[in-house]
């Protein structure tokens, strides 16, 4: 943590004591009268001129959010209102939640922000009036006569910087759209927010880098080719000199049967790496004939944060690079934002992908028939299939040290329904789970608090409070069952709630679901296993005869 | 402010339709053009809202996936939080509308000191929201008896059902405690409920206090002065009838429940309360979970220049070479 932010213990006693409405205060002003006060830990450092130009993106300029003047084009105003005109023709789910929110309240405790952070403007339904005060007062009728009376309001350069702080406050998690009774998804709100502030360059450099780079490289990092394919092969010697078996990852092999994409994070962040040596254990286990692309390799999707046009670029390379190097299928790895691309978007920018099969395995030939049109399938649901036929040799007691709970990742649960198969894979190879309280997982799982885009040291408070109720729910479990792993199916995570587990719960780790596999499988001519992938000693117990229940 | 001024402005509507029946005796207008003009309102607005959402494109399959969808034969699916197909879908749909399922999961979050934030259940506005809806819609369903001849059969059930309870003549109807308790308990829970008072807006406020009026000169009617059924039926089927002819003497608070409902339903269409057509609309709600195995298409999709792997290939060649890469072009 870096110098500047808070200590835990203060940031805590501010969480329980200033708080608003959960400790039964209330603000004296109504949320149209609140200040925007943006001060270091609280923003997220603007976009530098020179990517705004490469992306060729408007308004391209030196400015900082502490600024009084943004520099933001001379018709700014009219930028945005037209913009927001077009987008409402564009999708029927903004008109609907313009519409149709009554306001009911359901949502407002449901935000991770606002539970750490009690500011009124983080409950998602002031988070969408937002927006709505604006649409009220600049295009309905009874919000332009009425105005304040009727929650009207009109665009000013203030709103604007509202909107900066606030949709960037939002890690588009949809846990309340869980509970909302119209299905309101605060989600659909955010993005385009973010949409429209692009048009006047108010935006972020941590999303949009990473998208020139990926966009140049094929990955969020910038990482060109030949060190992408370093990086991979040094894991390659971690892996060897562990286990003793030399797995053997191809690059951009042309007549392979499955391309697999990862986030790049499992390639080159700790704890993301384990995550990677462990894939890498269970393809050579299995015997899988598959190719790593550099050139689309990246599986995350910092395009999805920006603009339609923006995540649509971005994702043309998996399709792109099946089709070149003529694979039958595409295989995924763990990630969240990647698969709520993959899942719901993927097929209708990019497909229809005609030139790939119908994933089948090859191992166990089950068709993944809900995978039937997009051509890709989840590694949570190949390994399942595996573990389900018994294909894999591997002893749990390996994992013994451990003692996980699982966090579902905001986008595998509330966009895909990929609530059960990750859990299956982790009861077969991890002999101790707990699962956290139940209004804290699955669909109602709390977010990182970083997703989004929103992982950066510069926001390290505020990451912290959208964090607390995630971290909150493990130190129960590693009160009350002595966790002391948290496994999550997302790149995301493992670095943003490493971070929050260190801020909050340091004596609990981070794992992804695959690493925890790999610490688990036996392989073919391994030497005697006395490590895990992290090279933590592994528990004493009665190596030898192989047990795989 | 907001709480005050929609209770004003229901006084001046009752005001309205006193003084214009009572004191001016434009019957006419307030029993005639008022209700004709309110269905045309209502209608035409209904219909253009529909509209309004329907012109727009649904760009994105995009549902909330609140349980686990289908995946491996042997993996046990929620069919209803999770639908893979229009049947699953339109159950889902169904128990949104009719049951509220969405609002049955709330929880309310508290912060314990530690800090400890515990979630504890919360079905009270699921509650008070489905008594309210139903009893509205029980008590919609009661005033058919005034334009239709005979009264169907379901409407009489209806109603002998609703006044089960019967205690006294005239009867009792539950649906008029249940609705009075329902609406009292939405407009306190808004105006003591700490963060819903803070989100509230004046048109949150408004409905709720215009139901209540008519539900209160309604059973006025019924249980304390006696309006003349017959003469109110007169007025009903010469409404429907296209008579224009107005029975004198119903009485003034007669008119301001008609002109309360009036002011309703020429106000719905153009308000929060389109949320009835809208939970039909909601893209995270009616659309099946099923995107990697039937493509969506937009109409919309935009067209992107894509960096190729060809261009990729001409940046990089002589690293890619160097660390052993194979290329496309040699």
């Amino acid at each position: 943590m870096a110098d500047g932010n808070p200590k835990k213990a203060d940031l805590a006693k501010s969480i329980e004591t200033e708080s608003l409405f959960l400790g039964g205060i209330k603000p004296d002003k109504e949320w149209t009268e609140l200040p925007v006060e943006f001060k270091p830990g609280n923003f997220n450092y603007p976009t530098k001129p020179d990517i705004i130009e490469k992306l060729g993106f408007p308004n391209p300029r030196k400015w900082t959010p502490l600024d009084e003047d943004w520099k933001l084009p001379e018709n700014w105003k009219e930028i945005i209102l037209q913009a927001l005109k077009d987008r409402l023709e564009k999708n029927r789910a903004l008109k609907l939640f313009m519409d149709t929110c009554v306001r009911c309240g359901a949502c407002a405790d449901k935000c991770h922000f606002f539970l750490g952070s009690g500011d009124p403007k983080n409950m998602p339904v002031i988070r969408a009036e937002l927006l709505r005060s604006v649409y009220r007062g600049e295009f309905t009728r009874a919000g332009k006569i009425l105005g304040k009376m009727v929650g009207g309001r009109k665009l000013t350069k203030e709103v604007i910087k509202e909107w900066f702080m606030y949709f960037y406050q939002c890690t588009e998690c949809r846990r309340c759209s869980v509970f909302c009774p119209y299905g309101i998804d605060t989600a659909e709100i955010t993005m385009l927010g973010r949409e429209l502030l692009h048009l006047l360059g108010v935006n972020i450099n941590w999303i949009l880098e990473p998208v020139v780079n990926c966009d140049r490289t094929g990955n969020h990092l910038g990482i060109e080719p030949h060190t992408f394919k370093q990086v991979v092969e040094s894991l390659v010697d971690d892996v060897k000199e562990i286990t003793g078996v030399k797995v053997n990852p191809t690059f951009n092999r042309k007549g392979a049967e499955i391309l697999f994409i990862t986030p790049s994070g499992d390639v080159f962040a700790d704890p993301g790496i384990y995550t990677m040596m462990g894939y890498m254990l269970l393809f050579e286990h299995i015997g899988l004939d598959y190719t790593i692309s550099t050139y689309s390799s990246e599986g995350g999707n910092f395009g999805s944060f920006t603009t339609p046009e923006m995540m649509k670029k971005l994702n043309a390379k998996m399709y792109m690079e099946a089709e070149r190097l003529g694979v039958k299928w595409i295989l995924g790895g763990e990630c969240g934002h990647m698969w709520r691309v993959v899942h719901q978007y993927m097929n209708t920018m990019n497909g229809p992908a005609d030139f790939l099969e119908v994933p089948v395995s090859p191992i166990t030939g089950t068709p993944f028939s809900n995978a039937k049109s997009t051509k890709m399938v989840h590694i949570a649901e190949f390994t399942a299939d595996l573990l389900k036929n018994e294909k894999l040799k591997f002893d749990a007691r390996r994992n013994n040290h451990i003692r996980t709970t699982f966090h579902d990742s905001c986008n595998p649960a509330r966009a895909m329904g990929l609530l059960e198969e990750p859990r299956y894979i982790l009861k077969r190879v991890v002999n101790n789970f707990h699962e956290m309280p139940e209004n804290t997982i699955r669909e109602k799982t709390f977010c990182c608090g970083s997703g989004s885009g929103l992982n950066t040291g510069e926001y390290m408070e505020t990451r912290m409070r959208g964090g607390f109720a995630r971290a909150n729910a493990v130190q129960h479990v590693h009160d009350k069952h002595d966790v002391n792993t948290l496994t999550t199916i997302c790149a995301i995570d493992r670095v943003t709630l490493k971070a929050a587990m260190d801020y909050w719960v340091p004596d609990v780790q981070v794992a992804g679901l695959h690493e925890l596999v790999g610490n688990a499988l036996i392989m073919e001519g391994e030497s005697e296993r006395t490590e895990d992938l992290r090279e933590d000693e592994l528990e004493d117990f009665e190596q030898g005869e192989g047990k795989d229940e | 402010m907001k709480i005050l001024s929609p209770l004003i402005l229901l006084i001046i509507l009752i005001l309205i339709a006193w003084v214009g029946t009572a004191l001016a005796g434009l019957e006419t207008l307030f029993g005639l053009v008022i209700p004709y003009v309110a269905l045309i309102l209502f209608i035409a607005g209904f219909l253009y809202r529909i509209y309004y959402w329907s012109r727009s494109p649904v760009p994105f399959r995009i549902p909330t996936t609140c349980g686990q969808a289908k995946s491996l034969d042997w993996i046990k699916r929620d069919r209803f939080e999770s639908p893979s197909n229009l049947f699953e879908t339109l159950i889902r749909m169904a128990m949104e509308i009719l049951l509220f399922r969405s609002l049955f999961r709330n929880t309310k979050a508290e912060l314990k000191p530690g800090p400890n934030l515990h979630y504890g259940s919360n079905k009270w506005l699921w509650l008070g929201g489905m008594v309210f809806h139903w009893t509205f819609l029980v008590i919609i369903l009661r005033h058919y008896r005034f334009f239709l001849e005979p009264i169907p059969f379901v409407i009489s059930l209806t109603e002998k059902i609703d006044s089960f309870f019967q205690v006294a003549l005239p009867i009792l109807y539950l649906s008029d405690i249940l609705i009075l308790a329902a609406l009292t308990f939405l407009i306190l829970r808004r105006i003591f409920g700490g963060p819903v008072r803070y989100m509230s807006l004046f048109q949150d406020y408004f409905p709720l206090y215009l139901i209540s009026g008519i539900v209160l000169s309604g059973m006025m009617m019924r249980y304390l002065t006696k309006t003349d059924i017959i003469k109110v039926k007169q007025l009903s089927q010469s409404l429907i009838h296209f008579d224009f002819t107005v029975p004198s003497g119903i009485g003034a608070i007669f008119y301001i429940h008609l002109f309360l409902v009036c002011v309703l339903v020429s106000y719905f269409p153009y308000s929060k309360l389109m949320h009835m057509g809208g939970i039909f609309f909601s893209p995270t709600r009616n659309l099946a979970n099923n995107s990697r195995e039937k493509r969506h298409i937009n109409p919309w999709n935009p067209d992107v220049k894509i960096r190729t792997y060809h261009d990729y290939e001409e940046d990089f060649r002589d690293k890619m070479i160097a660390s052993g890469i194979p290329l496309d072009k040699d």
